[in-house]
């Protein structure tokens, strides 16, 4: 998510908008399985945020639609506020239309880890390594942070966490965790053992090389919170037998 | 004549909120009066500045307030009250105005005025009302203006920020919002303000949801 990315060509008509929003004061960023992310300004000219908007689907009984839209919304805006209170670096909840299915989401500066490591990768150079071990650690314990407050993020990957520097030249930035759209709240060891599991994939989806970086994630992880080296056993059973656990009864 | 300051909210180009601040008030009580009387002519939301973090957090309650008229579900009378009830982190109006509306000991007042599609109202016909009404000093308003107003302590309390360290936690080196988890130093120069203001706006987006 940077400010800097060309905007994506939409659909040729455009999808309505619920008011107060319209496009011309929005910028497509992405667009997943369940919503959009625009980039614009809420409240006031120099507050930048990302709109999430979750439009409705067409196939769902209405009523229906505006519940599960409307739940789903609200659970992540919760999350987000909880782990806000806790001193978990995730963006502000700026501001809430529950009923018209959108979300304001406080601007984070930066790039993804997963363009850092591709960046990395491209140029296969042993320069930096020292840094970018610095930076898997303060992944680690970021991540460590959140499921210690009980919060499970659901789809840790390599895009959803932000490096976040104040000098955006260096990689030395806060670890900011964003799209918290399929959060849980949970201090379950498997929830937590399969957010690891889940990351350590997309590493091992970046590149081969981006691998033994995941060890230095995972030892700051398992020094983070108290509850961290069991998280980790669980991982090793994770990785036996995927992520889903049985679906027998 | 009081110094009113003319604001448009991002998205919401046709509502102009006219916003003026003065410090020094001494006429709190009969301005409150105006309020609980319902006097038609004082349709503004005054409030007590010491309860303002910034002017986010205004903007923050006013976009609610003016969002929730537009789709016609406020919870309260009007805009202006309901600008002064999206304030607080309960659903009690009563108390909403007990802490973040005009007291009788109010010295620094904020007065907001959304005029909605009342055209007659300008920012000219609100400085003059507000000059004549309010006896204080005139001043811009704006982050500057806060700094030296805002009752931090008491804002921590309203919205309970301090909620993850007491109760003697054996949580070691935990301390609420004003931790920085995972910097090295170099991004970690957020004060304490942005911090809160962080928090502040996301209690404000969840209540009554």
């Amino acid at each position: 998510m940077s400010p800097t990315k060309p905007p994506l060509v939409g659909a040729s008509t455009p999808l309505p908008l619920p008011p107060p929003f319209s496009h011309s004061a929005l910028r497509l960023l992405t667009q997943g399985a369940e919503a959009l992310v625009f980039h614009t300004t809420l409240l006031d000219s120099r507050t930048p945020v990302a709109l999430k908007y979750r439009p409705p689907k067409p196939y769902r009984h209405p009523l229906l639609d505006r519940r599960l839209t409307r739940q789903r919304l609200l659970a992540e805006a919760r999350v987000l506020v909880k782990c806000r209170k806790e001193g978990v670096l995730v963006p502000d909840v700026v501001a809430l239309g529950a009923d018209e299915g959108w979300l304001g989401l406080g601007w984070v500066e930066g790039a993804t880890v997963r363009r850092v490591l591709d960046k990395w990768v491209g140029k296969r150079g042993e320069e930096g390594e020292g840094e970018l071990m610095g930076l898997m650690g303060r992944v680690g314990r970021a991540v460590g942070r959140m499921h210690e407050i009980g919060v499970c993020h659901g789809d840790l990957t390599t895009s959803n966490l932000m490096d976040s520097p104040a000098d955006l030249r260096s990689l030395a930035g806060d670890i900011v965790l964003i799209d918290f759209g399929l959060a849980t709240q949970s201090i379950q060891d498997e929830d937590r053992a399969v957010d690891l599991y889940v990351l350590e994939r997309a590493f091992a989806a970046t590149h081969p090389v981006a691998e033994p970086l995941f060890q230095e994630v995972l030892r700051t992880y398992g020094e983070s919170y108290k509850g961290a080296k069991v998280v980790l056993r669980r991982l090793e059973d994770v990785r036996m037998r995927g992520r889903k656990r049985s679906m027998l009864g | 004549m009081a110094t009113v300051e003319t604001l448009y909210l991002p998205h919401y180009p046709d509502y102009p909120i006219y916003i003026s601040f003065f410090k020094n008030v001494s006429n709190a009580p009969f301005l409150r009066q105006q309020l609980l009387e319902a006097n038609t002519a004082f349709e503004y939301a005054f409030l007590d500045a010491t309860m303002i973090l910034s002017p986010r957090h205004l903007y923050a309650a006013t976009f609610r307030a003016l969002n929730d008229a537009v789709h016609t579900r406020l919870k309260s009378r009007n805009i202006h009250s309901e600008l002064v009830f999206s304030l607080s982190p309960n659903n009690n109006i009563a108390d909403a105005y007990r802490r973040f509306g005009i007291q009788d000991s109010t010295t620094s007042l904020l007065a907001v005025k959304i005029p909605l599609s009342n055209h007659d109202i300008t920012a000219e016909s609100v400085s003059k009302h507000l000059g004549g009404a309010v006896e204080g000093e005139s001043v811009a308003f704006g982050e500057e203006a806060l700094a030296g107003v805002t009752d931090l302590k008491a804002l921590r309390k309203v919205y309970k920020l301090d909620s993850g360290n007491k109760g003697g936690g054996g949580k070691k080196g935990k301390k609420g919002a004003e931790v920085v988890v995972n910097g090295n130093g170099v991004g970690s120069g957020k004060d304490e303000r942005a911090e809160m203001e962080g928090v502040i706006l996301g209690i404000m987006a969840l209540k009554g949801t």
